[in-house]
């Protein structure tokens, strides 16, 4: 019965999904460029960390890790634009259960794959 | 002809088994079938214009069914196969290895290329209509997402006779799976077909989140959205948040296969159970990605057809998200027997236990809208009503399984294969079959024929009872999964046979339906008014086919169950009327006949802003296929190109400026009058 007569303002907010705002005409194309240089250079660390053994095995899945988790921020900022949001934030709410979900699948696996030491 | 040359041949072509020279002859007979109609009756232009090319969120809804039909068919005939391998010991039917493929690919295709494409099917072909939108938020993602699939499944399917089928399980655990134990490109074929198709499901999950957050009509809160809605939404957060565990699991099996790692080998630091935790992390969110969008059909099928709004609807909406929430954290029950620690199998046990809950309030949501309500058994109605007693039977065994200690006995056994298949057929099967007929005529226009319907039910579901209860107790008795003969002296024979029974009964129910389908495309009811269930979503709005832009004008949303709102609005409009004297054609107005009439909108139309066509998720796809093939057999001759041409593909994407255009006010009137809604 009820339809809407002001199509323009309709057609926008579709617009907004299909064509988000380019990010480069806020912060120019420096940003991606800059963010795929620093994941690049984050992966050619760890490939150099393990290949020369620079230090203890133990060491090396601390270090790669940390590097991992720091790949995860240079994601989030500079490509998906976690900062930015029209209407509600609905990314945050994911961002939130992601974490939570991996933090439950990492510590579910040491747990399981401890193999029943905590045990005996 | 040299040795070597011979012995390629040999592996490649799969030389040997009469049922594989079936299969070859059966393809090569098919694909000139289909080159021969294509091109007598000149319709590769066609087929090129309005299905490779589309970004139509129905059309590719269309193909994803058609696509799952026919997977559901070759797994189906897998089934078959392996039920008549067992139907009795000594059987000399399939050879040992051949069983041990036959099981792998039942179990690949029925989960991954079957269950996954069919719940595809529904999300696009009912949520952007039921959500007031006019097409997914990315469509072109989504042509992306179909085409991905469709090479993947491709790829798995042409193992078969093209250099061997993989046959370590479909769980595909390593050391068995490792380079090792499984010698030959079986094992890439299966890595690399669920990778690629694997990309397609994540992008469908990001679309459809996106799509039923971002692009719901005006005054559709989400407490207002069709259940159905919010079951896609449960399903797509987990398909993001699951889909990577299986990326990263296939990718490491995938590294030690090719290039000589040791993510899972016995030695050099390796830990081939690591797969196993990784498999089912995705694996379990897995079963609620297909059976959450179950549930939802079932919701709007119950409410449709009981002419009732949901029974706790809150209750619904909190059960689905519990359920995605919980499906996270029961992983590690598919492996009580791996040997970790008591404390984690009572944890597990316990959420295991934990997640009958929710399904529990579901369920008993679905029996009080049915109570007291106006219930007409059509077909959508009656996969429904055979979905409840099969998928409490399997839940209350599922809670058996749960229970870590005495799943030391059912680890393995038919009894397990009897509670997956009761949840995975009775809940997934039941449920796309009941969307699929539901949702029938807003695809193409005219019903299912309903008396073809009940009969391919009948068949099916007594055919199931047949084939699985048997499997229940030949389980209890002992017999494990996955062997393809057994001693006579146990005891099973006369269960296996009944069993085998029940699987030929099942075959007939999916012919039946088949048939019922060739039969309604010919003489099925035809849909004039686009509301032939007397629907209360906002889908049945509309003229069956859609137009391409589903909406001409975008509905406003007041209530839940929005077509049904409007309808009763109306009917109180014409109430009014009645005294007066027009009473003859408010008569008219008010059957079925010509309810859509009474649709004329006011309000002046507006150009609709839509994206475009493009045949480049097809090429990406076909390059990702290359590519795939060249890892398979390690013919990186062919892995580079294919490589090359998917970065083309994405690059030549990025720098494309035109990807939508306007449909103008002129031709939106002449197709809304061409279905008398102007």
């Amino acid at each position: 019965m009820v339809y809407c007569k002001e199509m323009t303002k309709l057609s926008t907010a579709e617009d907004r999904v299909r064509h988000p705002e380019p990010s480069h005409h806020q912060h120019g194309v420096g940003v991606p460029i800059i963010g795929f240089i620093l994941s690049i250079v984050l992966t050619l660390i760890s490939l150099w960390a393990v290949m020369n053994k620079v230090t203890t095995n133990a060491g090396l899945v601390t270090l790669i890790m940390l590097l991992a988790v720091v790949q995860i921020a240079i994601q989030l900022f500079f490509f998906m634009h976690v900062t930015e949001s029209k209407g509600k934030p609905w990314h945050v709410w994911l961002l939130g259960l992601g974490f939570a979900m991996t933090a439950a699948v990492v510590a579910g696996s040491i747990w399981i794959m401890t193999f029943g030491a905590e045990a005996y | 002809m040299p040795a070597s040359v011979t012995n390629f041949a040999t592996h490649f072509f799969v030389l040997g088994d009469p049922l594989i020279y079936g299969a070859d002859a059966s393809i090569v007979l098919v694909t000139l079938a289909i080159l021969f109609v294509l091109t007598y009756f000149k319709k590769w232009g066609w087929l090129w214009r309005e299905w490779l090319t589309t970004v139509d969120h129905k059309k590719i809804g269309i193909m994803y069914l058609i696509a799952a039909l026919l997977m559901f068919f070759r797994g189906g005939v897998d089934a078959i196969l392996m039920r008549t391998q067992l139907v009795w010991p000594g059987m000399h039917f399939l050879q040992s290895e051949h069983y041990n493929e036959i099981f792998t690919t039942h179990g690949t295709i029925m989960i991954l290329f079957m269950a996954m494409p069919f719940i595809f099917a529904m999300f696009n072909i009912a949520v952007p209509l039921q959500i007031g939108a006019r097409d997914v938020a990315f469509p072109y993602l989504n042509a992306i997402s179909f085409w991905m699939f469709f090479f993947g499944a491709m790829l798995l399917n042409l193992s078969f006779v093209i250099g061997g089928s993989p046959d370590a399980g479909w769980v595909s655990y390593p050391p068995l799976a490792g380079p090792e134990y499984s010698i030959g490109p079986g094992e890439n074929f299966y890595l690399l077909a669920l990778q690629i198709s694997g990309i397609g499901s994540m992008g469908t999950g990001i679309n459809f989140f996106v799509t039923i957050l971002k692009m719901r009509a005006p005054g559709m809160t989400l407490m207002r959205m069709p259940l159905f809605c919010w079951s896609v939404l449960a399903a797509s957060i987990l398909i993001i948040l699951a889909f990577p565990a299986l990326t990263a699991a296939l990718a490491l099996l995938l590294f030690d296969r090719l290039a000589g790692s040791h993510f899972f080998t016995m030695l050099a630091g390796g830990n081939p159970m690591m797969y196993i935790n990784l498999f089912w992390v995705w694996g379990h969110p897995e079963v609620y990605i297909v059976v959450l969008p179950a549930f939802g059909i079932f919701s709007e099928v119950v409410a449709t057809f009981s002419r009732k709004r949901t029974f706790g609807y809150a209750s619904m909406v909190a059960s689905l998200m519990t359920i995605v929430v919980l499906s996270y954290l029961v992983w590690a029950h598919h492996f009580f027997t791996m040997g970790a620690g008591p404390g984690v199998n009572s944890f597990f046990a316990l959420a295991s236990m934990i997640i009958g809950i929710p399904t529990g309030v579901k369920v008993f949501n679905w029996l009080f809208t049915m109570y007291r309500g106006r219930i007409r058994m059509t077909a959508p109605m009656l996969w429904t009503v055979g979905f409840i007693p099969n998928f409490v039977i399997g839940g209350a065994t599922g809670v058996m399984l749960a229970s870590a200690p005495t799943d030391y006995q059912y680890h393995n056994s038919y009894f397990l294969i009897a509670h997956f298949h009761q949840v995975l057929i009775g809940g997934v099967v039941y449920g796309m079959l009941a969307g699929m007929y539901y949702w029938w005529p807003k695809m193409f226009g005219h019903m299912l024929n309903e008396r073809w319907a009940r009969h391919a039910f009948w068949w099916f579901n007594i055919g199931f009872y047949v084939c699985f209860m048997p499997q229940y107790l030949v389980g209890l008795m002992g017999m494990t999964r996955r062997i393809y003969d057994y001693p006579g002296d146990m005891g099973w024979n006369t269960l296996n046979l009944v069993s085998t029974i029940g699987a030929y009964m099942m075959g007939i129910g999916f012919i039946l339906l088949v048939l019922d389908v060739v039969y309604s495309i010919f003489y099925g009811e035809r849909d004039k008014t686009g509301d032939p269930w007397d629907g209360r979503t906002l889908e049945w709005s509309l003229p069956s086919p859609a137009p391409h832009y589903n909406f001409a004008r975008i509905p406003i949303v007041t209530a839940r169950d929005a077509w049904w709102i409007m309808k009763e609005a109306r009917r109180g409009d014409l109430t009014d009327v009645s005294t007066t004297e027009g009473v003859e054609s408010v008569r008219v107005t008010q059957s079925k006949q010509t309810a859509p009439q009474s649709l004329k909108q006011s309000g002046p139309l507006q150009p609709i802003h839509m994206p475009k066509d493009s045949g480049r998720p097809f090429v990406l796809s076909v390059c990702f296929f290359i590519f795939g093939w060249g890892l398979v057999f390690q013919w990186y001759w062919m892995a580079i190109p294919g490589f090359l041409g998917i970065l083309a593909s994405l690059l030549a994407r990025s720098f494309e400026k035109e990807t939508s255009y306007h449909i103008p006010v002129e031709e939106i009137e002449k197709t809304e009058a061409a279905y008398g809604r102007l």
